[in-house]
């Protein structure tokens, strides 16, 4: 017990970074991927292979490799981030292609009677996309995205390889630094608690959007 | 009053509307009948502006408009979809307030206080509240009518509006369809039920398949 409560503000100003990671990454590419999403079923030729390349490089390529390429890498062309600032830029790009794939599948689940029947009521676009088509692709894509949130949280473990302190860096020092596994234990039940907290949010949302049908 | 004059349209080079000319006149009902594939909904879609016709005019109350582009509050025309199209994330209120607030800039109380008198006109006082999964065939199409009356429409058109709902409700529609005619509004109905097309119409145009 001793022993735990010595490692634990380090797990915990581990934590900080992790879940910094997390909302950061969370608040900037939900919304950037419902515009490529949008972007992507336009009849703008351009556009949409322009996205399309993008995506299959963000899904095609490790997380991993995207995080050392930017923060190793880009500094060779005179790019240079700072190390928290390098993984956010990662995970925003490769984030947003996973929501922008989510939210296309959802848009094209909206008939296009809705988008007629809103177009001779006069509303313009984009009140037809804020008040009828986006809360209705909100409720097809929120499993998706719950898959998703859960996957960042860990995800946000890579960010390591740059040398930034989360989670299990900071757990990963005390284990090798006291032979023991119990920092290990501790980070697993904090990761646990982290995953849990945001299965019941995305229940909670999940129910409020089973108002409707 | 709305005149089509010559209104022609092609479906990938397939003729589809004709020279197509027709005049209603204000507190009419047109009915447009004909076989499936003859062009009625297109007919009706060019009319709502949700198709663009190849050549043709159009004009309202003697006024040259086009459909697709207009944008005029004061000419709405309102349609009632074959399959309804109410908005399911939204309440029965909210489906009809929606436009009125949002396009024709009326107050939220003001928007409500017509719903609520229209949605009684058409039998659905109570309903306000409800998503339109918890509604009926017959109750969803009425919702359909009363959202699209709360545009203050100059016309009012319908694309099969027996079609689905239940046999014994086409006796409904008629009805709603003749008392909104009573209260002076413009309608166009498109059906392929003849018998009911003939209860209601002042007018007929018949549209034939092109071979």
């Amino acid at each position: 017990m001793n022993y735990v409560s010595q490692i634990l503000p380090s797990l915990i100003s581990g934590t900080g970074t992790t879940l910094s990671i997390f909302f950061w990454t969370l608040i900037i590419s939900v919304p950037l991927g419902i515009l490529v999403g949008l972007g992507m079923i336009t009849n703008f030729k351009p556009l949409t292979w322009l996205i399309d390349v993008y995506v299959w490089l963000m899904r095609g390529t490790p997380l991993l490799l995207q995080l050392i390429f930017v923060f190793y890498g880009l500094p060779i062309i005179g790019i240079v981030f700072q190390r928290y600032d390098a993984a956010l830029f990662a995970f925003i790009l490769n984030y947003t292609a996973y929501f922008a794939e989510i939210f296309r599948g959802g848009l094209q689940a909206i008939p296009v009677g809705q988008y007629e029947s809103a177009r001779v009521l006069r509303l313009t676009n984009w009140q037809t996309l804020r008040k009828i088509v986006i809360p209705q692709v909100v409720k097809i894509v929120l499993p998706s995205i719950g898959n998703e949130v859960i996957n960042l949280i860990k995800d946000s473990s890579l960010v390591y390889v740059i040398g930034l302190g989360d989670l299990l860096r900071a757990g990963n020092v005390a284990m090798a630094r006291d032979v023991t596994l119990v920092p290990m234990v501790l980070v697993a039940v904090i990761y646990l608690l982290l995953t849990a907290v945001c299965t019941v949010v995305l229940k909670r949302l999940e129910k409020h959007y089973s108002a409707w049908r | 009053m709305l005149e089509l004059k010559n209104i022609t349209k092609r479906f990938a080079g397939k003729l589809i509307l004709d020279g197509v000319n027709l005049t209603v006149n204000d507190g009419q009902i047109l009915t447009i009948v004909g076989p499936s594939g003859a062009g009625k909904t297109t007919l009706l879609r060019c009319i709502s502006g949700l198709e663009e016709t190849d050549s043709g005019d159009f004009f309202l109350d003697g006024q040259p408009f086009n459909p697709v582009t207009n944008r005029n509050n004061d000419t709405v025309i309102g349609v009632v979809f074959q399959d309804f199209q109410l908005f399911p994330n939204l309440t029965v209120l909210q489906n009809v307030t929606l436009a009125p607030t949002m396009v024709l800039k009326q107050s939220k109380a003001e928007a409500e206080a017509t719903a609520q008198r229209l949605l009684k006109q058409l039998n659905l006082d109570g309903k306000a509240d409800l998503y339109p999964y918890e509604l009926s065939g017959g109750q969803k199409q009425r919702v359909a009518i009363v959202r699209a009356l709360a545009m203050r429409p100059k016309l009012l058109c319908y694309d099969e509006p027996t079609s689905a709902l239940d046999p014994d409700l086409r006796k409904e529609v008629e009805e709603i369809i003749l008392k909104l005619k009573a209260e002076g509004m413009t309608q166009i109905v498109v059906t392929h039920d003849i018998p009911f097309a003939e209860s209601i119409a002042d007018q007929m145009l018949r549209v034939e398949a092109k071979s």
